[in-house]
Parts: C-alpha cells; structure tokens; sequence
C-alpha cells in the first residue's frame, strides 16, 4: 500500500512550530550578541598577545572548536549541577551557543584584526584619536567588515545547530517539531516542514545579516 | 551494578570506535558524491547547476538533526525497516557530500581559466580537461580545507546519537544515567573527540601553511 502524505495534522499544530521557531530566533539573538561580543574580546586578546589572556584564550578556542556542540551542550547542562551550579534548560541552550559562537569568532574576528596593517593604529594617534575612537573606527569595523562573510555563516551554523537542544527539552522548534510527531504519528511530514522553516529562517538571517553589514559594518571600512 | 573508572572508559572507547566508523563511512561516501555534485556545479548545463546548487544550499541551510530524521523517517515510509547505523550513515554522507562540493568548487575555480583553454587546445575534451590537468592542481589547494573539514564530519556524528546510534556520545549518555557522575563522563566524552579532532585541525593549519608557504 502507498504512502498517504497528510501535512493536514502538522498544518494544525502550526502554531506550536511558529511559537518554537520565534524562540529558535530569539536564542539565536542572545547567543549572537552575547557570542560575538565574547569573540571581539577573544580576538583583541589574541591578536594583540595580551598575557595571560591570550593563553587562555588559546586553549578555550581549541577545546570549543574540536568538540561536537552536543556534548558541550550535555556537559553545561548534566555535568555543572553536579558541580552545583543549578540552570535551566534554556540558559544551558544559551550558554552553549555563546561559549561555542565566542570560540569560533575569536579566531574570525582576529584573522580580521591582524589583517589591518599597525601604521592605521599609528596614523589614528597622529590625528588625536582617543584610544578608543582610534579602536572602534580603525580596528574593529575595519576587521569587522573584512570578516563578516565568514561572520555571518558561523551565525547561521550556530541557529541550525542549536535544533539540538531540544535533547535537554530547550522548547525551541525542533522540541516543538517532536513534539507534535509524537501526537499525531505523522513525522515524516512534520519534519518536513520543520526542515523547510529552518530552511527559511536561514534565508533570512543570511539576508538580515548582509544588510547589517551593508549598513553598519562595511561603509566602515 | 557498579562502574569503575575503567568500566566507564572501556565501554567510551567502544563508542569511540563507532564514532570513527562512521566518520570514515561518511568521509569516503561524501567524497565520492561530492565530487559528482562538484562536477555538475561547474557544468555548462544549466540544469545541472542549479540542482548541484540547490543540493548545496538545502544541506547547509538546514540542521543535520533535521537531515538525519528525514532519512530515518523517510526510508522508513518506504516500507524498508532501516536501523540507525544505516540512517546515520546516509545523512552523514549526503551532509558531507554537500560541504565537500562547496570547498572543491573553490579550489577548482582557483585554477586560472587558461588553464581550461590550454588543455583544450591540447584537443582534450571538458572531462580529460578536468582529469588531468585541472584536478591535480585543484587537489594541492584542496588537501588543507578537506582535512579541516573532516573535523565538522566527526563532530557531526555525536548527532546521530539523537536518532539512537550508540558512538561515543550515546554510550556517554547511558553511561552517565548509570553512574550518575555526568561530570566526569562527558567531560572523557570531550576528551575522546578533542584526542580525534585536535590533531586534524593542527595538520589542516600546518598544511595551510606549507601551502601559501610554497605559492
């Protein structure tokens, strides 16, 4: 006997996936201000070689970027109450996504930081610029813009990934999703549907993203 | 039943075995339809780049958890009974395939343009062209970011946990529900991929080096 597709069921659950893809989005927003702004710390450090931070820097970065998400997932969220440290399952989802987003953009945003030649930093001085004007309008938008491509598909990496953590009942919308092919026994079309608004979101962040940059990141540079 | 230190570390060492199974599964398997969908990426057919091109975005658009329950629900629909190994390892390699095809697309298209009109001169057709003179010099420019890219292959596979394969993720997972000392289990669970991916990611960097080195 065939297959009867069905997307009815899924379609009557739309608003649970609506409600779990906003909060999908809205992680994504945390982890992304808070990630990136770990990143920008991360990068002055490592690229300016300031001790001791650069070291710890160093290490953080190789153990992030050569573990799998999940499991820094499972050990924020299993492994620190044994230590004491009560969290919730969406402060875990969080703090995974900005711990794992600052480890990769350290390294992004410093390839953009040593890309910029030390004569701008000197010219700056020159022109009397305090030293943070100096930092924020010839170091960090100039390295921001040459990096921000690669920026902004970490960005999207880390929104996808984070489908993992309905694992620790995070009620984003894979959590929705599996929730709803639990009910009515139709996962083939929920998933479906839930790979396409993953899909869509995507599409948006990435547009979203190059207009940022056009806006505020590159007309810096 | 009690575990010992070593109990735990026996059985994640089993775990970790299947993780490299199915990582090399995965890493074979996607880099010979990577290189498919690389071929039709760059084909003069129409057609054929826009399906290679679609494929791409469609698995770097989407969650591999989602890519792995569409397969382990999708084949199941069929009326095939297809255990998580398999699942795993089609979802795997179709994700790999599509991230290999993107990376490969950009060593290929390094390769300066008369470098095509010279081997065609030489009478050889677009497939000889490729073969011979493009793809050995492509593969020099390819070795650092393919052996970078194996490390997301590996850390990919603790998803598949999810749909029920037992490699180092899952069987850390049981492990810590049975001890009940998940600090310590995940903790050797993140040291069991970092032992994994640490070296590639050093000899992706070195070889990176070695390369703009000699350009």
């Amino acid at each position: 006997m065939a297959y009867q597709f069905d997307f009815l069921p899924v379609l009557h659950n739309a608003d649970l996936l609506l409600r779990g893809a906003l909060f999908t989005l809205e992680l994504t927003a945390i982890g992304t201000l808070l990630g990136v702004s770990l990143g920008i710390v991360g990068a002055v450090v490592r690229a300016w070689q300031i001790r001791p931070f650069a070291a710890i820097f160093g290490v953080y970065v190789e153990l992030i970027r050569n573990t799998p998400f999940l499991v820094q997932l499972f050990f924020i969220f299993f492994g620190l109450p044994s230590l004491g440290l009560q969290i919730s399952e969406w402060q875990a989802a969080v703090l995974a996504m900005v711990i794992n987003l600052g480890a990769y953009s350290t390294e992004i945003i410093r390839a953009g930081i040593q890309a910029i030649p030390r004569g701008q930093l000197e010219a700056a001085a020159a022109l009397a610029m305090t030293r943070f004007e100096a930092f924020r309008h010839v170091v960090l938008l100039p390295a921001l813009g040459k990096v921000w491509p690669a920026l902004s598909s970490q960005i999207i990496i880390v929104m996808l990934g984070s489908a993992v953590c309905s694992q620790i009942a995070t009620e984003e919308l894979s959590f929705a999703a599996n929730f709803i092919q639990s009910r009515n026994f139709r996962a083939f079309e929920t998933y479906t549907l839930t790979t396409l608004i993953y899909l869509v979101m995507a599409l948006l962040i990435r547009q979203l993203l190059n207009w940022l940059g056009r806006r505020y990141i590159a007309r810096n540079r | 039943m009690d575990f010992t230190f070593w109990d735990i570390l026996d059985n994640l060492l089993v775990g970790l075995q299947w993780t490299v199974a199915l990582s090399l599964t995965a890493f074979v398997g996607g880099g010979l339809i990577g290189l498919l969908v690389m071929v039709l990426r760059i084909s003069d057919n129409g057609f054929a780049r826009g399906f290679a091109r679609a494929y791409i975005e469609l698995f770097q658009g989407t969650p591999l958890l989602m890519q792995l329950f569409m397969v382990f629900f999708g084949v199941a629909l069929l009326g095939v009974d297809i255990s998580p190994w398999l699942a795993a390892a089609i979802a795997l390699t179709l994700f790999t395939s599509a991230y290999l095809a993107e990376i490969w697309r950009g060593c290929v298209e390094s390769i300066p343009g008369g470098q095509w009109e010279a081997s065609a001169s030489l009478a050889l057709n677009p497939y000889e062209q490729l073969r011979h003179v493009i793809l050995p010099q492509a593969l020099r420019i390819a070795v650092a970011p393919t052996v970078g890219f194996s490390v997301q292959v590996i850390k990919g596979t603790a998803v598949t946990s999810i749909i029920g394969f037992t490699e180092l993720t899952k069987t850390g997972g049981m492990l810590a529900n049975a001890t009940f000392e998940p600090f310590t289990v995940y903790g050797l669970v993140a040291l069991g991929y970092f032992g994994l991916c640490y070296p590639l990611s050093l000899s992706a960097r070195y070889l990176e080096r070695r390369l703009h080195a000699a350009s």
